[in-house]
C-alpha cells in the first residue's frame, strides 16, 4: 500500500487546486486524497486478477453450446 | 454461442476491472462477484447485440451497472454493508492508521447517492472519459460531470468531518497505542 500523508500536513498550496474548484475549507489536499484512496482501492481489487470461477464459468458455457 | 477465442480472451481481460468496479458499487465482495457473472452471463447471451469494433470493457460496465441498478431498487430498504467483508480481502493490508483512514473512505463512499458514486468511480478510478460515463449510466455528459463534482464535495465534507470527529475509540485506541512508548 502505497504511504499516505496525514491529514494534519493539509497544505495552502493554490497549485494544488488549479481548478478552484474546492472550497477553501476543504482544500485540494483532502480531494487529491480522496482521488487517491478511490484510485488505490480499485486497482487493488483489479490487481487480484481473474479469479478462476470466471474462467471456469466461461469454459462450462462453451461446453454446454458445442453439444 | 461459440465464442470467438479474441473475444473470450477480452472479455476475460475486462473482469478485473468489473470486479472492481462491482465492489465499489456495492462494498461487498461476494454480492460483488454474483454481479459480474451475471453479467458475463448476460453479456455471452446477447453477444450479437455487441457492434465489433466498438468498446467491449464499456458494453460489460453498461450491462453490470444496469444489474446492479436494478437490484439495488430491490434492496434499498436493506441496511449497505459499508464497511463489509471487503477488507478482509485485499492483499496488501494496510498500517493501522491507513487501515482506519480507509475504513473511512469506503463508509463516506457509501454515504453518497449510488448515481454520485458510480460517477465518480466511472470517471475517478475505471478511467472512463466523460461522455463514455455518461453512455454507461444512460444521461448527459453534463449530468455526470455535476454527479462527479457532488460527489467529490460530499466526499470531502464527510471526510473532514470524520477526521474532526477522532475522538471516539480510534483516536483513544492511537493514543493508548502512542501511549505504549513511555514504558
Amino acid at each position: 500500500m502505497k504511504n499516505r500523508k496525514p491529514v494534519a500536513s493539509r497544505s495552502s498550496d493554490p497549485s494544488q487546486d488549479p481548478a478552484g474548484e474546492g472550497n477553501p475549507s476543504l482544500g485540494g489536499e483532502i480531494r487529491g486524497k480522496i482521488g487517491r484512496q478511490l484510485r488505490d482501492m480499485y486497482d487493488d481489487v483489479v490487481a487480484q486478477g481473474v479469479p478462476d470461477r470466471f474462467v471456469e464459468l466461461l469454459n462450462r458455457l462453451e461446453r454446454q453450446n458445442e453439444k | 454461442m461459440k465464442l470467438d477465442p479474441s473475444m473470450r480472451d477480452a472479455v476475460l481481460a475486462a473482469v478485473p476491472s468489473l470486479r472492481a468496479f462491482a465492489i465499489s458499487l456495492s462494498g461487498n465482495v461476494d454480492r460483488a462477484d454474483d454481479l459480474v457473472q451475471e453479467t458475463l452471463l448476460r453479456a455471452l447471451v446477447n453477444i450479437d447485440s455487441f457492434e465489433p469494433g466498438t468498446n467491449l470493457s464499456a458494453w460489460l460496465f453498461t450491462i453490470l451497472r444496469n444489474l446492479f441498478r436494478s437490484e439495488y431498487r430491490k434492496r434499498r430498504r436493506e441496511v449497505e454493508d459499508g464497511d463489509g467483508s471487503y477488507a478482509e480481502t485485499l492483499k496488501s493490508q494496510p498500517e493501522q492508521e491507513a487501515r482506519v483512514e480507509f475504513r473511512e473512505f469506503r463508509a463516506a463512499l457509501a454515504k453518497l447517492p449510488a448515481d454520485q458514486r458510480e460517477a465518480l468511480i466511472l470517471v475517478g478510478a475505471s478511467g472512463f472519459s466523460y461522455e463514455e460515463a455518461a453512455g454507461i449510466c444512460g444521461c448527459a455528459v453534463g449530468t455526470i460531470k455535476s454527479r462527479v463534482n457532488r460527489a467529490r464535495t460530499r466526499l470531502a465534507e464527510l471526510m473532514s468531518i470524520e477526521s474532526l470527529d477522532d475522538f471516539g475509540p480510534d483516536r483513544a485506541t492511537r493514543a493508548v497505542l502512542a501511549g505504549t512508548d513511555h514504558s
